[in-house]
């Protein structure tokens, strides 16, 4: 009994310290926030829900919200699938290691760094339009400045994130029970079957876990967006990140406030629905 | 017999080259590996003058496209020399980022480690709805909770100093979410008998915890490093003065007449980062799997 109380005790310790930053520094100023999105600004007078519906008719945060979401609608499901795809492909070649090293390499390497080689090769002079010229395919795009930004910042998220989605359906794959593989072929069962019976439905605790850090990891995305094209990019790639930035800068505190509200509510059922998904299903 | 012998050695021959496709195209990022740091290390070793021919029409957007050489043709230190022994600023941002990136990892290991413990060995009653919390602030991106941070750092009297930046840092869930996956591997009875030796719940973890969970922890670490010398949102918002800015944040304001200079910088920048890497690279594949164990 003593024991058992000094244990629960011990654990309180650990925590502790954690529990009390994330409590100043995120749970305490973000109840803050949310007590400010039905409040003025500037003379904090009750406006109700004046900032939400403010917010809901602003064309620049529904712009923002389409392209955030359009942008996580597109690349989650690439990355997942092609990660799939190369991480079975990977399964048993040789120099295993050294191409997953490959794929992880572009984690490390600076955003800034890469901003000033992304430039060289997607400005309007720059060496895709010169070697697309030389082959005949065209040129003249600009693709920072146009529609094709989008898909240049698609590109660029799965060049950078695609080994660490490698290297999570590997192990996946890995942990997967090589008996019951094995058992599957055995009774005649081809290697689709194999893969769509077998191996498909014991990957889905992977499947959660990718899903969200592949989440994570897209609005990081920024980063690259903001050095390449600015605080104004294409109206393509305008995402809630650059928005909330831009509001920050120009004090729109109240809209901001009640948009980090939205936004958090929506994040909240979002991992809530993947996590029954998942512990229903796992 | 013959023709079957035949079609068997076909077979396999098949089988070797898919083999060899299926390898070859899997060393098609190689590419889009190298080409990046390679362009970025030809810059560095080019002068001014080449540069300014071969950029000029990309950032000037007059003139023909882009030229680039493999091997410059007056190959120069010239870049490197400005920066490491005539811009003392140079050292004044890469000291702040090294600064920071140490301050945050440092608290992070002293923080975020014990909690990653707590959740995984110990039993609280909101202990499950506590870690999904932790799992919610993870994912939540900065630009969301930039006015709360804002709000707080503000009342601290923090803003402009590089607490504000540091301190919302430490208390990041995401290192309890990767070393919790690594304690999580532990098996209990392991802890239990040591209890039963007489051994103090803080000497448990000290001398089992710690050891046992240490590949979570360094990934962890690792996992920090490349994100804490990328930083740029925080310090762009919470930092005015550009002395206390980090590396990150400077690169970008080299312009492009100045492209040496700058592709002397990134390759620098460049270097903490992949020799980080290339240690942890193990620990961080760990760490990834350990992510997406289930707890």
């Amino acid at each position: 009994m003593k024991r058992g109380i000094r244990r629960k005790w011990a654990g309180c310790c650990f925590l502790l310290p954690s529990f009390l930053g994330v409590l100043l520094f995120v749970v305490l100023p973000f109840a803050d926030v949310a007590r400010r999105s039905f409040m003025t600004a500037v003379t904090k007078e009750a406006a109700g829900m004046k900032n939400y519906k403010m917010i809901f008719t602003n064309s620049a945060f529904l712009l923002a919200a389409r392209n955030t979401l359009r942008f996580t609608l597109v690349c989650i499901p690439l990355m997942v699938a092609l990660g799939l795809v190369i991480a079975l492909a990977m399964g048993g070649i040789r120099h295993m290691q050294m191409v997953k090293s490959l794929y992880l390499f572009p984690l490390a390497l600076p955003t800034a760094a890469v901003a000033v080689v992304w430039k060289m090769v997607f400005y309007e002079k720059g060496f895709l339009n010169k070697y697309l010229e030389q082959l005949g395919m065209g040129g003249g795009m600009d693709y920072i400045g146009g529609d094709a930004a989008f898909y240049v910042l698609a590109g660029t998220y799965i060049w950078k994130n695609l080994g660490y989605t490698i290297v999570l359906w590997l192990a996946g794959i890995m942990g997967v029970n090589g008996d019951m593989m094995e058992a599957a072929r055995v009774d005649g069962a081809g290697r689709l079957q194999r893969f769509w019976y077998v191996l498909l439905p014991n990957l889905k605790g992977s499947l959660y876990i990718i899903v969200v850090i592949s989440f994570l990891n897209s609005f990081k995305i920024y980063r690259e967006a903001y050095l390449v094209a600015g605080a104004y990019p294409h109206d393509s790639i305008y995402m809630l990140q650059h928005l909330f930035n831009n509001w920050f800068v120009n004090l729109d505190l109240d809209k901001m406030a009640a948009a980090a509200v939205v936004c958090t509510m929506f994040f909240l059922v979002f991992i809530l629905l993947l996590q029954g998904l998942w512990d229903s299903g796992g | 017999m013959k023709v079957h012998v035949n079609k068997k050695k076909l077979g396999k021959a098949w089988m070797h080259i898919r083999k060899a496709a299926v390898e070859s195209a899997l060393f098609f990022p190689v590419l889009l590996v190298c080409i990046p740091v390679f362009l970025l290390l030809t810059g560095s070793f080019m002068a001014r003058d080449e540069l300014r021919e071969g950029l000029g029409p990309v950032f000037t957007g007059m003139g023909d496209y882009i030229r680039w050489k493999l091997v410059p043709d007056y190959p120069t230190f010239e870049n490197y020399k400005k920066i490491l022994l005539e811009t003392p600023q140079f050292f004044v941002l890469f000291w702040n980022s090294v600064k920071m990136t140490g301050c945050i990892l440092a608290g992070q290991l002293l923080i975020g480690v014990p909690a990653a413990w707590a959740f995984a060995v110990y039993r609280f009653r909101m202990g499950k709805a506590l870690f999904t919390l932790y799992v919610v602030l993870m994912l939540l991106p900065f630009q969301v909770m930039m006015l709360s941070n804002y709000l707080v750092l503000d009342r601290l009297h923090l803003m402009n100093t590089q607490w504000a930046v540091i301190g919302p840092a430490v208390f990041s869930t995401f290192p309890v979410f990767i070393c919790y996956g690594g304690f999580k591997q532990i098996p209990a009875a392991m802890l239990e008998s040591a209890r039963m030796d007489g051994a103090g719940e803080f000497f448990v973890f000290l001398r089992i915890g710690l050891p046992l969970g240490k590949g979570g922890i360094l990934s962890a670490m690792t996992l920090g490093f490349l994100e804490y010398w990328n930083l740029m949102e925080q310090p762009l918002a919470f930092l005015e003065s550009k002395e206390l800015w980090p590396l990150s944040l400077y690169l970008p304001e080299i312009s492009w007449q100045q492209a040496g200079y700058a592709f002397a910088a990134s390759v620098i920048t460049l270097i903490p980062p992949v020799f980080v890497f290339l240690m942890g690279q193990d620990y961080l594949e760990q760490g990834i799997v350990y992510a997406g164990l289930k707890g």
